[in-house]
């Protein structure tokens, strides 16, 4: 589903040179669940980042879904991620300006959808996060919790292939964080929805199929 | 789509109050500027009351004399007027008239300022003034110097207060007793060269006019051809006579003066190395560049510290399959909705401006008003402005990398 091969990332100052990634090659099996550990600053977020065709790698080749990535257009890129990825960040990023119905919309925004499927897949979208009463609120009168939710309805909402959720628990207690790893593992457990999580959980990671370890940019697991 | 931009736009409108006002604050303010100042334009220039024949009218309203010593520019003499553009073939009549001069007149004992001005009898003829009773001094009265006068209908109720008719009464200027004839609706001072308070044959002036040959004096005529397609004959005739007369004096070598259109003659310099159409464009384009580029770059200025709040946004936009094209629309969407808001605001502050303009009288009889060709380019304007302060915010903001953007937060 995702092939990875000899990745590199540099980041370049003036002065400096820093190697964020070094060498990583990863396959990850359609309805894998992986998760991404290591210390701070390793590069996991950036090696998920590069996952999401966020990020572009210093050099190394993508795969996602047999397709190479490094020719697409950015208008190409935007189109892939949005028929392809879901992402759930730490900090949920969800637009405090809308309510939770039009913040799940916003990938179908980007679609060809009229704004009644739109309307029904965001509502069905959170009633698998059981969030389907919350849907005229806004994101600022929801628990940390809930807006992860919010979060995990907005990225299953366009029913993508692959999930890159960037340490989902990591802003909630552990009740809280427990409930949105029981949800992910649901959907990719039901849906076969293949998930790369990056996390600091040691507990959290042991409940996925399979543990990747960084070191300094380096996989050592 | 649409609706999902225009709820996050008026959400972004509510979330910072300040910025906001300061951006419609810009827009209103400037719209009402330029609202007022076409409005203003389209009545000097555009207004044709009272001399509706404009289209196959040419004015004569400067004579610049140049030489060794200096040049003189001033309007012409009577004497110029008559001898020479009075020999002309093309114009089925010659109005003459003098600038307005002021004078002051006693009503119940208190004073009274009036402008009055001195015409001919084919001033009557060209110009369609709307009588609102009376008429005009025919050239009998002229040549024989009655003291008759048309008044304007404010100077009727200024000086004779609420009365129905004030045909037969009399008025007095300059000491001269003259007896009202007719009394016509109101020239706004703007068009400076048919406006007066009172109106009188120049034959009653107590300046010797016809004395004297020189060139320059206190006149200005309007020549009428009978139709627009002989305006340019006239004008033609005209230079040809400025070529063969003679020069008034041996101080001077050269001589000019044109027959010209009415936007023309309204901003003539009397210096022909000074064209006064370029002054005016000049000056136009200088202003409504400042009240229009000062403000823009505020908005955008305004827009970027707006938009970058909004990064996280736009990081999560772009992770969910927005592109850079789709996100530059979005904010374009936005930036319209606020300055077409603004220039709502800016046509209803323009409406209180103008009705306060005219109900305080600050330009004597200019009555101006807001038509639809005016609010329609004030709104093509704010339009323009949402386009113009909107796109180099939009483009730099919707280039921001993804994960930068994210980390913004």
């Amino acid at each position: 589903m995702i092939r990875l091969q000899n990745i590199e990332k540099v980041y370049r100052t003036d002065t400096i040179e820093t190697l964020a990634l070094n060498s990583i090659s990863l396959d990850i099996a359609k309805g894998e669940f992986l998760s991404i550990m290591g210390p701070s600053g390793c590069g996991k977020s950036t090696l998920l980042n590069i996952m999401g065709l966020l990020d572009t790698p210093s050099k190394g080749d993508i795969k996602i879904s047999d397709q190479k990535t490094d020719h697409l257009s950015d208008k190409q890129l935007a189109q892939f991620r949005n028929q392809k990825l879901g992402f759930i960040f730490q900090s949920y990023h969800l637009i405090n300006d809308l309510q939770v119905l039009d913040n799940v919309e916003l990938p179908l925004l980007y679609r060809n959808t009229t704004a009644k499927e739109r309307k029904m897949l965001a509502t069905e979208a959170l009633e698998k996060v059981g969030l389907s009463n919350r849907i005229k609120h806004f994101p600022t009168q929801l628990s940390g919790g809930q807006r992860q939710r919010v979060a995990i309805a907005r990225a299953i909402v366009g029913r993508p292939e692959i999930i890159l959720a960037d340490e989902p628990t990591g802003n909630l207690d552990s009740a809280m964080g427990n409930e949105i790893m029981d949800i992910l593992i649901n959907l990719n457990r039901n849906e076969g929805t293949t998930i790369v999580m990056v996390t600091h959980d040691e507990n959290m990671a042991h409940k996925t199929h399979r543990l990747v370890r960084l070191f300094d940019g380096s996989q050592v697991q | 789509m649409l609706k999902n931009y225009f709820k996050i736009a008026i959400a972004v409108l509510r979330r910072r109050k300040f910025f906001t006002f300061i951006s419609l604050f810009g827009i209103s303010f400037t719209l009402t500027i330029l609202l007022v100042l076409t409005s203003f334009i389209d009545k000097v220039v555009g207004d044709s009351y009272p001399d509706r024949k404009r289209d196959r009218s040419l004015y004569v309203t400067r004579l610049q004399e140049s030489g060794k010593d200096g040049q003189s520019s001033s309007t012409p003499s009577y004497y110029f007027l008559t001898h020479f553009v009075g020999s002309l073939k093309t114009p089925v009549k010659l109005g003459i008239s003098t600038s307005f001069a002021g004078t002051n007149t006693y009503v119940n004992n208190k004073k009274l300022a009036v402008n009055y001005k001195y015409t001919n009898a084919d001033y009557w003829d060209i110009m369609e003034y709307d009588f609102i009773e009376g008429k005009a001094f025919n050239k009998l009265q002229i040549d024989n110097a009655d003291k008759v006068a048309v008044i304007s209908e404010d100077m009727k109720s200024e000086y004779f207060g609420d009365i129905p008719s004030v045909i037969g009464k009399y008025i007095e200027a300059d000491n001269v007793k003259y007896r009202v004839i007719g009394v016509v609706k109101n020239v706004p001072i703007t068009s400076y060269n048919l406006y007066s308070d009172i109106y009188l044959p120049y034959t009653v002036s107590k300046n010797d006019y016809k004395k004297g040959r020189g060139y320059l004096g206190d006149f200005t005529a309007v020549m009428l051809a009978s139709s627009t397609t002989d305006v340019p004959r006239m004008s033609d005739e005209y230079d040809a006579m400025m070529r063969r007369i003679p020069m008034e004096s041996k101080e001077y070598n050269k001589m000019s003066s044109h027959a010209e259109s009415y936007f023309r003659s309204y901003v003539n310099t009397g210096n022909d190395n000074m064209s006064g159409v370029t002054i005016v464009l000049i000056i136009i384009t200088i202003f409504v560049l400042l009240v229009t580029v000062l403000p823009t770059l505020n908005l955008v200025n305004i827009n970027i510290t707006r938009i970058m709040e909004r990064s996280s946004e736009i990081g999560v936009r772009k992770a969910f399959g927005a592109s850079s094209g789709t996100l530059v629309y979005q904010f374009l969407v936005e930036n319209i909705i606020l300055t077409l808001l603004g220039g709502l605001i800016g046509v209803v502050l323009s409406f209180i401006a103008i009705q306060v303009i005219n109900s305080f009288h600050l330009i004597p009889n200019l009555v101006l008003s807001i038509n639809f060709t005016v609010l329609g380019i004030g709104l093509l304007v704010c339009f323009f402005f949402g386009l113009l302060s909107g796109v180099y915010p939009a483009w730099r903001m919707s280039k921001l990398n993804v994960v930068t953007a994210l980390k913004a937060q």
